[in-house]
């Protein structure tokens, strides 16, 4: 049952991120980033972690979309067919295709016959807030550290002299 | 659920994101491609994370720690987006190339 709901979730999730790469119009694009995302959050349900898929839910399809949207309607994006691609275009097709080819047999053979357990008990949040609050409190305050000093950069980018 | 599935599936979206790193133009479609990587690694974690023997959830913690940074790299990302539109109006990566040569 998992791993019927888990190739549903991964065809339509991977097709969605193929159209985001592929299509015209740019606005469909983050709509198709919605698309993958939440199908990204859906197979993290799966696999037990749910904190992770609603933390997920909530900054990535939640924040960085309008983030992304405001983006495109900021810098008044053009909405058509001309010149999508850039001229080195030729290259990122046979980039990504020997990059898929060659390490997806390798992990596909290396992994072979391993499974993931997904038999833990219900409600992990719990056992990841005591994690992260006693094994990994350090790089906690760095990544606030981090995220602040972020936010003090984009508002002194974006601000007008 | 076997590990294989969810590590094909994350590198296939890896590859997606990669070439649409390469392959457009506009400075805010590569902005998403990186979130597909990013996302990619994400579920690479959270997968090895329930695969290895054991209790501990680092992979998921780790998981958490690339949203944030994710998070903030998006926010300077589209603010250095923006500022190359107010002083070049436009945002098409050919066409950004004071730095070059």
């Amino acid at each position: 049952m998992q791993g019927l709901i888990f190739l549903v979730v991964a065809a339509t999730s991977g097709f969605a991120a193929v159209r985001l790469v592929t299509n015209k119009n740019l606005v469909h694009a983050a709509l198709y980033l919605v698309v993958t995302l939440m199908g990204m959050a859906i197979i993290f349900l799966l696999l037990t972690a749910e904190f992770v898929a609603w933390v997920q839910v909530l900054i990535y399809v939640g924040a960085v979309i309008v983030l992304l949207l405001f983006g495109l309607m900021l810098t008044r994006a053009q909405i058509g067919k001309t010149a999508l691609d850039r001229q080195q275009r030729w290259v990122a097709g046979p980039v990504a295709l020997v990059l898929f080819g060659v390490t997806a047999p390798v992990l596909w053979r290396f992994f072979d016959g391993r499974t993931i357990s997904l038999d833990r008990q219900s409600g992990n949040t719990e056992a990841l807030g005591t994690e992260i609050f006693t094994k990994f409190v350090l790089p906690f305050e760095v990544v606030s550290v981090l995220l602040l000093a972020a936010l003090v950069g984009a508002v002194f980018l974006a601000k007008k002299d | 659920m076997p590990l294989n599935w969810v590590l094909v599936l994350t590198t296939f979206l890896f590859c997606v994101g990669v070439y649409g790193v390469l392959a457009r133009r506009n400075a805010v479609i590569v902005l998403m491609s990186i979130e597909i990587m990013l996302n990619a690694v994400n579920l690479n974690l959270i997968a090895f994370n329930g695969a290895l023997e054991g209790d501990r959830l680092i992979g998921q913690v780790f998981a958490l720690f690339v949203i944030a940074i994710a998070a903030a790299e998006l926010g300077v990302g589209l603010a250095i987006v923006l500022l190359i539109y107010r002083n070049s109006f436009t945002v098409s990566l050919d066409e950004v190339n004071l730095l070059k040569w």
